[in-house]
């Protein structure tokens, strides 16, 4: 149907990309590095979750993409529409149904499940880059479990904000040796990627890095004892689908100040505005 | 930590670093024994900051051992692994720079250039640290009450003496100090000269100190090597040197300087 190789990059590629992403699997939270491609769409568009999705694709899979919660982002339905005219495969917006789930921020509310992997474009993996941009000594610190550094970030975080103001990005220890950035997720979501039966991906293309947590991996969010790791609360629930504890987002509804709050993952919400009305009727 | 005063805190032997055809250091050898304070002088590019940057092991020999005193036994430096010498650098050890922006995380707040070896060594409750930290300003003479402020925003002196709280806070055993109170106009020196001072005897700290200031040697050091071109011309009691030299240069060091 088309005059691309399967899931358009070539089986060189694809190799390769698949044993950086064993290599990631077999040592949980360390950055591989490998030979990012160029993609037919530029970078901050998750060209390395996008390598990750088509090296790992098969025709069976049912591709899921999602930008923020949303399947419906002009982010997210451009990929869609390249696997599905470059793979011939399927996509959903149901996570249930889907096999392979790409996202850019977010990990879905509804539980994921062995038989699902998650792939997240990632813009920058290094945690530490924010204190220490030299490459060599980042790499020193993790090889040698020199942490001490992530700490400072947070101990900054309190000292100028009376807390951990870190909220998206917030740094984790992946079984007690690595740290990593599970970029660029709200923190929120850092309790769903810690002990979490689907295998979780992390491409970041313009870095050439991969990473990944393979299922029931422990994640720990860093924290201070007497600071400890929070998820944001909201007082509201949701405006659509009533359910509280999700992720929501604030939408300006009028130009009078006018707001609401919805879910951020639209399927979820969707599936629970129908489950009431199920009920309902 | 408890040290066995009868064998020596370092051991240095035949030490020697080339750059290229410039021999940095040639053969050196010496000891340091626990709670002193060697001072080591010299004219510009006789390499005093190759040697302390070898002994620290910023830099690597192309010849020759460094021993180091762990419970009681001499440790061969020159054959631990490298993360085993960065944590010997971040518990044991302090190195205070010439330069403090070298020395200094400048993009952070003098708490977390304090809490950052804390930290390190697996310091997690915020509280605890910054009171340390607080406790840590103080005893440098810098108001506790500028915690969360850059150290650009310090002064120089500021800036040392915040360097050197953040490298005494885990209790280090042996301070390497090089030119530390070299940017610094005179008054802001004395001042520098005399907390160094004040915290080497109640520490009980054991310092090397490159100085090409002999006033400075003088003040704090307890013997004192003197370097030329790489190599250690003169070894022995700072004020025996000091008042009567034996080699020539020396003497011409020590005229030259001394001319007050
Ligand atoms: N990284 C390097 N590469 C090449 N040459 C170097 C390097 N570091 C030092 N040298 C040379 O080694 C010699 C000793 O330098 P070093 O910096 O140790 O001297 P110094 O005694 O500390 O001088 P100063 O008092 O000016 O700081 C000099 O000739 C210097 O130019
Ligand atoms: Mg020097």
């Amino acid at each position: 149907m088309s005059e691309y190789n399967f899931a358009y990059l070539n089986e060189q590629t694809k190799k390769m990309i698949r044993r950086a992403l064993l290599k990631a699997v077999a040592i949980p939270g360390y950055q591989v590095p490998f030979a990012s491609r160029e993609m037919p769409m530029p970078y901050g568009w998750g060209t390395g979750g996008v390598q990750v999705t088509a090296s790992i694709l098969t025709p069976d899979d049912i591709l899921k993409v999602i930008d923020q919660g949303a399947d419906d982002t002009t982010n997210a339905v451009s990929i869609r529409k390249f696997f599905k005219k470059t793979a011939a495969i399927e996509t959903t917006e149901l996570s249930e149904q889907a096999t392979i789930i790409q996202t850019r921020h977010r990990v879905p509310e509804t539980p994921l499940r062995e038989d699902q992997i998650l792939v997240y474009q990632v813009p920058i993996p290094e945690p530490l880059r924010f204190l220490e941009p030299r490459e060599t000594e980042t790499r020193k610190m993790h090889a040698y479990e020199d942490y001490g550094l992530m700490h400072v970030k947070l101990y900054e975080d309190i000292s100028q904000h009376g807390h951990i103001s870190t909220t998206y990005a917030y740094p984790v220890m992946v079984e007690g040796r690595y740290v990593m950035d599970p970029s660029p997720t709200p923190k929120f979501d850092n309790p769903k990627i810690n002990n979490c039966p689907a295998l979780q991906l992390f491409g970041a293309g313009r870095e050439k890095r991969i990473y990944a947590l393979p299922p029931y991996t422990k994640v720990t969010s860093l924290d201070f004892e007497d600071h400890p790791f929070e998820v944001q609360k909201w007082q509201a629930s949701c405006e659509l689908c009533g359910t509280s504890g999700t992720f929501l987002d604030e939408v300006i509804t009028d130009d009078k100040g006018g707001r609401i709050f919805v879910c951020s993952d639209t399927d979820f919400c969707r599936k629970q505005q129908s489950e009431k009305f199920e009920e309902a009727g | 930590m408890k040290m066995n005063p009868g064998i020596p805190l370092l051991k240095v032997e035949n030490l020697h670093k080339a750059f290229g055809k410039t021999k940095a250091c040639h053969d050196i050898s010496f000891e340091l024994w626990p709670g002193e304070v060697l001072g080591i002088v010299g004219e510009s590019g006789s390499g005093k900051s190759t040697l302390l940057r070898l002994i620290a092991g910023l830099l690597e020999p192309d010849k020759g051992t460094i021993s180091y005193q762990q419970n009681s036994k001499l440790i061969t430096l020159t054959d631990l692994d490298e993360p085993a010498l960065r944590h010997l650098q971040r518990t044991e050890w302090g190195f205070v720079h010439q330069h403090p922006s070298d020395g200094l995380r400048m993009n952070v707040s003098a708490g977390a250039n304090i809490g950052e070896r804390l930290m390190a060594n697996n310091w997690r409750h915020y509280g605890n640290i910054r009171e340390k930290a607080q406790h840590w300003l103080k005893a440098v003479e810098i108001d506790p009450a500028r915690i969360d402020d850059l150290p650009r925003t310090f002064s120089g002196g500021m800036q040392q003496r915040l360097q050197i709280a953040r490298n005494l806070v885990t209790n280090p055993n042996l301070v390497f100090l090089d030119e530390p109170t070299g940017g610094l106009d005179v008054s802001v020196q004395a001042k520098l000269l005399d907390l160094l001072r004040g915290l080497v005897s109640n520490l009980g700290l054991s310092a090397i100190m490159v100085t090409h200031d002999l006033a400075v040697a003088r003040l704090l050091s307890t013997r004192l090597i003197v370097m030329k071109q790489g190599e250690i011309i003169e070894h022995g009691l700072t004020d025996q040197v000091l008042e009567d030299p034996q080699a020539a240069y020396s003497q011409l060091l020590v005229s030259s300087v001394l001319q007050v």
